[in-house]
């Protein structure tokens, strides 16, 4: 994974669900965060679509199980983009 | 200030300043510099705009709730989408131009049952405003998808179907509630089931949206407080085919694509800014580089930019949008480093100028400090410093203003002058939902109340003034016509307003429909033009009281006796009623201070007193208020009685 992603969308994710950087591992997950619902999973794509301008697939979307899964997506997208 | 704008000139990354804005707020909440937080949010959402940001401003500016002034307000949404995503971008834009609000959503296509119960949990949430968001193919399933299957006759009582619906939940919402409607108008599909053939006959696809908005149209304007949000424009304007999220929207009913999730909230706050009164009165603007193209003291009249062509039509478009404004009833104003002589031959003479001297209701051209000629310009209309809002092209004197006039709403501008007339339009400030015919003449009224304090100063004794004034008042019981004027002073009216009790036109209508109540209001007229509508008294009869609910005079006809004239009118009909008393509550305000003294001036008794305000009485049967003999009264119609 590119430098630097993981980060970017830790804090994201940090800022959207209302929790301090730190507490946010790769493994955090909807089973191991209150905040992490259904909607706040929506909002989650839609502010990573935002951030980084490009547009999720459901099939995507679908592998998001924790943020490290999330964090890997973004990855491929943003190399997609590239090449 | 400068030093700071400076500073953030060298790190050119957006990213770095987003994070140096957002350690700076957390720094300046933890020293409880509330007003100063709440300018650097401002300024870290235009860096960067988004879901991200609106998580952090939202979470913010909870903390400021109590510390600045925010106007509290509850926000109902019925939709037949996902609009969760839209809440805290909403909620976020809100908090910025003052609005604190609560959102209740109701449930997925639920909006029906939800309008027409009056116990359901959208009337128990007691909203001030309601949106119904609605899309074209939820509510006409058969005339979006299956539009090609219909014959005409089948597709225009499609349509009809419609328009009954939306008749039928707005008239139940009316019966319901006193909360404002706002109703989504119904998009066109991007491509109709026809293609071309479409837009050869007038009874197609496109035709038949076409149809049902026009007559939401009409539902409209037959209820009050019920407002028409034309979506398929909004759509359009931002591109309706990267509007649109096809995939969100068949796995999750979100079908608006995530970067034009804010421009939904940006239109729904155009419509919370009129409605929660954090409206912009006056607009003060700069000259040099904003009402044209370079310094009228260094390019002459000659050497400025203004014209048809470019460069000087995007001076041009500004000006057409300042005079649009102006017919609106926003009063304009200008504030200018310059000598005036360079200025006004300017606005005088310059062949290309669209605005000129009596478009403005005051000016301020010399080289004072910006913010003095702002409190000057606020005293001199008589309306609040936070009715104020300021344009200059000038960085560093928008700052200088946030810094020291927080409560002046500041414009920011675009790097190119070909964008400032759109920036100048989508600001919420100057959105309005209903025009008067006092809005449309303002400026002018403004103009000859210049001529008129100037008769003032030359003219001895004050009676003489009263006298040289030639005042006509027309004292009339409220009707549906002027329901909303009367709901308009009741709104925003501030200094004369001795309750300041705010009333929708819906509740002017249920009081005047009181047996007990009296809804009177006054018209002025005098020697240098017509004021309009410019009074507001509401009476209840209980006993032998009469009691005064409301009495508000608009700052416009001030300190001319108006008031003793109403009040004399009030306690003559009261005394023909057979009532023996009235009485008549001050709650005092931040800005209420000129009624302080009202009723003790006119003879009442102080009864009692306590934190939130006084009780005063006056004896009908001992002592009479007797109408300013300078004053010619019109009684249009009695008490009813």
């Amino acid at each position: 994974m590119s430098p630097g992603v993981f980060e970017q969308v830790r804090s994201i994710a940090a800022d959207l669900f209302a929790v301090p950087n730190h507490r946010l591992t790769a493994e955090s997950s909807p089973e191991t965060l209150e905040a992490w619902d259904s909607t706040q999973h929506l909002i989650l794509v839609l502010a990573l679509e935002e951030r980084f301008g490009f547009q999720l697939y459901p099939e995507e979307i679908e592998q998001m199980h924790n943020l490290g899964d999330v964090a890997r997506v973004v990855d491929a997208k943003l190399h997609a983009a590239k090449s | 200030m400068i030093l700071l704008v400076g500073v953030r000139a060298f790190i050119d990354d957006k990213a770095g300043v987003y994070l140096e804005l957002r350690k700076e707020i957390d720094e300046l909440l933890a020293r409880n510099s509330w007003r100063a937080a709440y300018c650097r949010l401002g300024d870290l959402w235009r860096q960067e705009p988004g879901q991200v940001a609106a998580a952090f401003v939202v979470s913010r500016c909870e903390k400021l709730r109590g510390q600045i002034s925010l106007t509290p307000f509850r926000l109902a949404i019925l939709r037949s989408f996902t609009v969760e995503p839209l809440i805290s971008l909403l909620r976020a834009v809100a908090f910025l131009s003052g609005i604190d609000l609560q959102v209740h959503l109701g449930d997925f296509n639920a909006y029906p049952q939800e309008i027409l119960d009056r116990n359901s949990l959208l009337y128990q949430f007691s909203p001030d405003v309601v949106i119904l968001a609605a899309q074209a193919c939820d509510v006409a399933p058969d005339l979006w998808n299956g539009f090609a299957d219909l014959s005409s006759e089948e597709a225009a009582a499609a349509a009809q179907r419609v328009v009954n619906n939306y008749r039928q939940w707005a008239r139940a919402f009316r019966e319901h509630s006193q909360a404002s409607l706002i109703v989504h108008a119904l998009e066109q599909p991007s491509v109709p089931s026809l293609g071309v053939l479409d837009a050869q006959s007038p009874l197609h696809q496109r035709a038949a949206f076409e149809q049902i908005n026009q007559q939401l149209l009409t539902i409209g304007t037959e209820l009050r407080g019920v407002f028409l949000l034309d979506y398929d424009s909004l759509v359009a304007r931002h591109g309706r085919i990267r509007w649109r999220d096809q995939r969100k929207w068949l796995t999750a009913r979100m079908p608006i694509a995530a970067d034009h999730l804010i421009h939904l909230a940006h239109e729904w706050l155009r419509f919370l800014v009129p409605l929660s009164g954090r409206t912009a009165k006056a607009l003060v603007v700069d000259l040099d580089n904003t009402l044209w193209g370079g310094v009228i003291g260094e390019d002459c009249m000659t050497g400025i930019k203004l014209g048809a062509e470019y460069p000087g039509a995007s001076y041009q478009a500004l000006q057409r949008a300042m005079l649009d404004f102006a017919r609106k009833g926003i009063l304009l104003a200008i504030c200018s480093k310059n000598n005036p002589e360079d200025a006004l031959e300017a606005l005088e003479h310059h062949p290309a100028m669209l605005l000129r001297p009596q478009h403005f209701a005051a000016m301020r051209i010399n080289w004072n400090d910006k913010a003095q000629n702002l409190h000057e310009i606020a005293a001199e209309l008589n309306i609040g410093i936070d009715s104020l809002a300021f344009l200059d092209d000038n960085p560093v004197e928008r700052e200088n203003v946030r810094a020291t006039v927080p409560e002046v709403t500041v414009i920011d501008l675009p790097n190119d002058p070909t964008d400032y007339a759109a920036a100048l339009r989508d600001c919420p400030v100057f959105e309005r939902l209903t025009l008067s015919p006092e809005d449309q003449d303002r400026t002018a009224l403004y103009a000859a109340e210049r001529e008129r304090s100037h008769a003032e100063q030359t003219l001895t004794s004050k009676e003489d003034f009263f006298r040289f004034l030639e005042q006509e008042a027309e004292v009339a019981l409220v009707v549906p016509p002027t329901f909303a004027r009367v709901s308009q002073l009741t709104q925003k009216t501030n200094q004369f307003n001795l309750t300041t009790r705010r009333y929708t036109e819906q509740q002017i209508a249920d009081i005047a429909a009181e047996p007990v109540a009296q809804v009177s209001s006054i018209r002025v007229r005098d020697r240098y033009g017509d004021h309009g509508l410019v009074g507001v008294a509401i009476t209840r009869d209980r006993g032998e009281d009469c009691e005064i609910d409301t009495f508000l005079l608009s700052c416009r006809v001030l300190g001319r006796t108006v008031e003793s004239a109403l009040l004399a009118h009030l306690a003559e009909q009261a005394r023909a009623r057979g009532r023996r008393r009235l009485l008549g509550c001050f709650l005092p305000t931040r800005k209420n201070a000129p009624a302080r003294n009202f009723y003790s001036q006119h003879g009442f008794e102080l009864q009692s007193q306590n934190g939130d305000g006084s009780l005063w009485v006056l004896d009908l049967h001992q002592v009479t208020v007797s109408p300013p003999a300078w004053i010619k009264m019109n009684i249009a119609n009695g008490g009813k009685n």
